[in-house]
């Protein structure tokens, strides 16, 4: 991954900033220039709800290389209270016990290691509330 | 705009093709069509291919294979849409004979997976995913799609033995396609059992890695006639839509959305309806995107593509068989080929001409190709002439 990259996606990644969309209220995460609902190109920015339910989830037990040595690890989509969903691995959890509908919070973790001369990528994971 | 038929078609073994070129694995298939055909020259050609950049590090594809082929100067195009790739292509030829801007078109579709180590390729389907969003928490393809089970099981009480039969139905029409790369049977306990890659899905849910091409000869229907030996088969239907490439954007993560849309074009441009479908060609790139698929073509309702596999209703000798070919699961899965072959398939079962897997009285075909998770889907609807 490149440093700009790494770097311009820092507000999303450790700072959970949305685009809130003027016109209808819709929220987008990451946030976009034009509106998916009502074509608005007004956003003000917010933080997403830290909390939020397990939507579905699966166990990757066949990682990418910057992943292998976590695997096997649970990742999810979950809905946020703010209605907003996203992708994140949910962390410190029973992989057996994890379903459907089960609470958990956003907490500000390692993600990924390039390795040798890469970039140490943080980000938010889930864990159970 | 003019009517379309396919008046070629050309597939050779599929499978781990080490000892051959991206560019001779495209050459050889590629004269099979034109052969097939009966053609002597070719005025234009498309190629679908979602990633010879990271597969094998070569990009300016369709002017190499056009080269190669010996039809250079002639306008050579590839077109990208992820593993829809091979259907965009097709479509594109579509229009460009149906406009009149060429006459015998050349529609191509070509993945060569095995040159990278298996990483590499996992790397490189990945990319088919929000790589900021989804691919970055190490989310995989297997992944995606057993999260889309993992609801679909949750909300419509689909199971684990209907996942599998999707995999068992597909190899057992695998088994009659000599061409496919894994011509063999599986058993539901196979299936069950083997290795878990993304709960609930394991190896034999997911298609494989695989080297190959396919391609196609279309023209006017009316040149058609006096061209070649064989049946054309007209093109009747097109449709083609996208939605969210991340999963989790879209409000029902187990409907297919650009599938049910591309669908709905395809049936109004060619006046037909699902039930008027005798056999289909669709994306099973994993077992429950057959289910995904089935329910947002109209087949069945929503959520019971799980009852219509285990009720034989998309089994050859069923109400609609589906993946008569084997599907990506038994015949392979070279992503910018894939939809390309879909259109081989139907072709050769609208000529009667599909051997022991031949769909009787087969008279309108439907292929349904698609990209990532669903963020992209082609829909074709042929017929027999």
């Amino acid at each position: 991954m490149s440093s700009p990259r790494y770097w311009r996606e820092i507000p999303q990644r450790y700072r959970l900033e949305a685009g809130k969309c003027t016109d209808c209220g819709n929220i987008h995460f990451p946030p976009r220039l034009v509106c998916s609902a009502c074509s608005g190109r007004q956003f003000e920015t917010v933080k997403l709800s830290d909390e939020g339910t397990v939507f579905t989830y699966t166990i990757i037990r066949v990682a990418p290389s910057q992943f292998v040595d976590q695997a096997p690890y649970a990742v999810g989509i979950v809905e946020l209270d703010d209605g907003v969903r996203i992708s994140a691995q949910i962390a410190d959890v029973d992989l057996d016990a994890l379903e459907i509908g089960q609470r958990v919070r956003i907490e500000f973790r390692l993600i990924q290691n390039e390795g040798e001369a890469g970039i140490i990528c943080y980000g938010y994971k889930c864990v159970p509330a | 705009m003019r009517d379309v038929a396919v008046i070629g078609v050309g597939m050779a073994k599929w499978g781990e093709l080490w000892d051959k070129a991206l560019r001779d694995v495209f050459v050889e298939t590629a004269l099979l069509a034109i052969d097939d055909a009966g053609v002597d020259h070719i005025d234009s050609m498309y190629v679908g291919c979602m990633s010879s950049g990271l597969f094998v590090g070569q990009e300016h594809l369709a002017s190499l294979l056009a080269d190669y082929l010996g039809i250079a100067p002639v306008p050579a195009a590839r077109v990208e849409t992820a593993c829809a790739s091979g259907g965009l292509a097709f479509r594109q030829g579509w229009m460009e004979v149906a406009l009149g801007q060429s006459d015998i078109v050349l529609v191509s579709g070509i993945e060569k997976m095995t040159d990278v180590t298996g990483d590499g390729a996992t790397y490189a389907l990945g990319t088919a995913a929000d790589q900021e969003y989804e691919g970055y928490h190490g989310i995989t393809f297997p992944g995606l799609y057993a999260m889309m089970a993992r609801r679909h099981m949750h909300d419509y009480g689909t199971t684990r033995e209907q996942l599998a039969q999707v995999a068992v139905k597909n190899h057992r029409h695998g088994a009659m396609n000599p061409l496919a790369q894994f011509p063999f049977e599986v058993t539901i306990d196979q299936v069950k059992s083997s290795v878990m890659i993304a709960d609930p899905l394991r190896i034999l849910d997911c298609s494989p890695i695989t080297d190959g091409a396919a391609a196609v000869v279309i023209c006017p229907l009316d040149r058609a006639k006096t061209l070649g030996d064989k049946p054309p088969v007209k093109m009747v239907g097109s449709g083609h839509a996208t939605d969210t490439i991340a999963l989790h954007a879209r409000p029902d993560i187990t409907w297919l959305s650009a599938t049910e849309r591309a669908a709905e074009a395809a049936y109004k441009m060619a006046g037909v309806k699902p039930d008027q479908i005798d056999l289909a060609e669709v994306h099973d790139c994993f077992t429950i995107a057959e289910i995904c698929v089935t329910e947002a073509l109209g087949f069945v309702d929503r959520g019971k593509g799980g009852q219509a596999v285990e009720s034989g209703f998309t089994a050859l000798g069923g109400t609609i068989p589906v993946n008569t070919s084997g599907g990506l699961k038994s015949k392979g899965h070279p992503v910018g080929a894939t939809g390309v072959a879909q259109i081989v398939e139907l072709t050769k079962q609208l000529r009667g001409d599909a051997g022991d897997r031949q769909v009787e009285g087969a008279r309108v075909g439907l292929a349904q190709n698609m990209g990532g998770s669903g963020g992209s889907t082609l829909v074709h609807i042929l017929e027999a002439t």
